[in-house]
């Protein structure tokens, strides 16, 4: 095995560019709640928190080097969450 | 599975007798014994919370305030509605019954992950030792189970310690539903398909995949009613920005599809009772699979008609409106499916289908009021009033906690080897059947002209209704003394019990009573499938 991996499905270095996106991902979600998005800020900070959600997933917790049931599974999940959130937007949206 | 193909040489001992002392007890990973833990720290609950109710509702024999102050009223009825919500009837079935016997039904010897499933009982006993002892302690919430903003925010009880204990008692409820979903992938014998599972399996396994995805919600929603309380971020008060309304999405969307953690192991264990005490192969077994599926898909998404009184826009209001009348085709899916298996079966009246049957009449009352409830219109002039109430005991206690005793009656001679007395076991069915509708029916009646819930006292003219109720209840907790006495008493006089004492066909009944440490003492027998009885003709 690679010394460099030790152990670890990818090598130091995707882990350290991962850790380094989400911390990035973090600022900008910061970011834009200071900007004035109206409507899609709540939007835009999903979307940032489910990219970085996906980072954990694919290459923290390996979901990219396992069979695509694990996939499938996460993503059931995800839409599942989609779905939760869409319909409580169609109350604010409508209100 | 290699270690299940394994023949045993040697013949186990049952695993009540494999190791003595409470410490073998207290640190098992033996699925079999974490179901004795928590079907004993359940039944404590129940019974717990059973004496509460039965305290407010003798205040409500007469209108006027009798022996309790509105305070401890309140908090007595948030206590009833906290244990038996968290602590007793969603982890009820899938906790005890689940445990017990999925590992047995898809020919495996122990759940997936053996010591997270001990852990789970930690975390409740935890939960629930923390629950309990907050309410008791002085300065016990009177929010109601629902812990609503903004009175959760601002009340000046305590408020803090239930939120923990429900939090904790998720945790609970999380790693059963993980180790049920990875227990049924991966342990499943591998001569079993995915069609060939009894359905209580698939019950259980939709089930898990509500407790997965749906608990982590309330998880997060109680800690922020936390951080608004004790730091003041303001996620839910309206002066600063925030949507109280915002909680209630958030509550229910958990708390609806807990409902469907409730009730769909209950399902699962009527398909289970029926076909054999009919002794007729389950019709419809695929449809009732996909039911299980269905229900906790749509039933996931119905959370708002809680809400239809809150302010809530009206497209919301129509759009959940026609999602809740869409989850009643799986359901009713479910119990037709249920009397066509009856239909032309040998059938068979012993306790645990007398029971199984008296949880369709009731189910059913329950759901089709749960229709009425769903409609906009009536709605506004039923919410909160002792309507909802009634409905929701009709589908929860004459729907899950029925089922939970049917279990125990059917059951209970392979979880102890021993038989229970039926001439009891009947009349205590047929004592609740009358104690049960003579304690909620009055208050459908009561709610349609208004009496509201939660209240402590009441307008002269609701008296006969809360009377009727109030006396019912005496005589639904003497059916139930009566029907766990009969249990009880069983583990000391009662006759051994057969291996199979009511000719069922799944693997659970083709393993001896009580079942070996590891379940089986050979290879399961797969050579036939769970609703194939001998004596079907239609075979």
């Amino acid at each position: 095995m690679d010394s460099n991996t030790s152990g670890h499905a990818d090598p130091y270095g995707v882990y350290v560019a991962t850790w380094g996106a989400l911390m990035a991902l973090t600022a900008l979600t910061f970011g834009i709640a200071l900007l004035d998005l109206k409507h899609v800020t709540v939007l835009a900070a999903l979307l940032i928190a489910a990219v970085k959600g996906s980072l954990v997933l694919f290459y923290f917790m390996h979901v990219r080097h396992e069979r695509p049931l694990f996939l499938y599974m996460f993503l059931a999940v995800g839409i599942t969450y989609a779905v939760f959130i869409g319909l409580t937007f169609v109350d604010y949206w409508s209100r | 599975m290699a270690g299940i193909s394994t023949t045993l040489s040697a013949p186990l001992p049952n695993y009540l007798e494999a190791k003595p002392g409470i410490l073998s007890w207290v640190t098992t990973t033996d699925h079999k014994r974490i179901a004795l833990l928590y079907l004993g720290g359940m039944s404590f609950f129940f019974f717990f919370a059973m004496s509460l109710a039965v305290t407010f509702r003798l205040e409500l024999l007469f209108p006027g305030m009798q022996f309790l102050s509105h305070d401890i009223y309140n908090r007595l009825l948030t206590l009833h509605g906290v244990v038996m919500i968290f602590l007793f009837i969603i982890p009820g079935i899938p906790a005890v019954f689940g445990n017990f016997f999925l590992p047995i039904l898809i020919g495996a010897h122990d759940v997936a992950f053996p010591r997270l499933n001990l852990l789970s009982w930690y975390c409740y006993m935890a939960g629930a030792a923390l629950a309990v002892v907050s309410i008791l302690s002085g300065g016990g919430p009177d929010t109601g189970w629902t812990f609503y903003v903004p009175y959760s925010v601002k009340t000046g009880q305590n408020v803090f310690w239930p939120i923990l204990a429900a939090f904790i008692l998720g945790w609970s409820s999380i790693l059963t539903g993980l180790n049920f979903v990875t227990t049924v992938h991966r342990l499943r014998d591998k001569a079993m398909g995915w069609f060939q599972m009894p359905l209580f399996v698939w019950s259980l396994y939709a089930t898990g995949w509500v407790q997965i995805i749906a608990t982590p919600v309330v998880g997060i929603t109680l800690v922020m009613v936390l951080l608004e309380r004790f730091f003041g971020i303001p996620i839910f008060d309206p002066a600063r920005g925030g949507d109280p309304l915002l909680y209630e999405h958030l509550f229910w969307i958990y708390s609806h599809p807990a409902v469907y953690i409730m009730i769909l192991p209950a399902m699962g264990v009527v398909s289970e009772i029926i076909p054999t005490f009919s002794r007729k192969h389950i019709f419809g077994y695929k449809f009732i699979a996909y039911s299980s599926v269905a229900i906790a898909a749509i039933g996931s998404l119905v959370w708002a008609h809680h809400m239809f009184t809150s302010g809530m826009s009206d497209i919301a209001r129509i759009v959940f409106s026609f999602l809740t009348f869409l989850v009643a085709v799986p359901s009713a899916v479910k119990v037709f499916n249920w009397i066509a298996t009856m239909y032309k079966g040998a059938i068979r009246l012993d306790p645990p289908m007398i029971w199984a049957l008296m949880f369709i009449v009731l189910f059913s009352i329950g759901g089709l009021t749960g229709m009425i409830v769903a409609s906009l219109s009536l709605d506004v002039h039923l919410h909160d009033t002792s309507f909802v109430v009634a409905h929701f005991h009709y589908t929860m206690f004459g729907g899950t906690a029925v089922i939970f005793i049917a279990a125990l009656h059917y059951w209970w001679p392979k979880m102890f080897g021993r038989m229970y007395r039926v001439r009891p076991a009947k009349q205590a069915v047929w004592l609740f059947f009358i104690g049960f509708n003579m304690t909620y029916m009055p208050l459908f009646i009561a709610g349609a002209f208004g009496m509201p819930r939660r209240y402590a006292d009441y307008l002269p003219e609701y008296t006969v209704f809360h009377q009727l109720s109030t006396i019912g209840s005496w005589v639904m907790v003497a059916a139930l003394l009566l029907a766990f006495y009969n249990l009880v008493h069983s583990l000391f006089r009662g006759e051994r019990a057969p291996e199979d004492p009511w000719g069922g066909a799944t693997l659970e009944w083709r393993t001896p009573t009580p079942p070996p440490v590891l379940n089986f003492t050979g290879a399961p027998d797969l050579s036939r499938g769970p609703y194939e009885y001998p004596e079907d003709v239609a075979q």
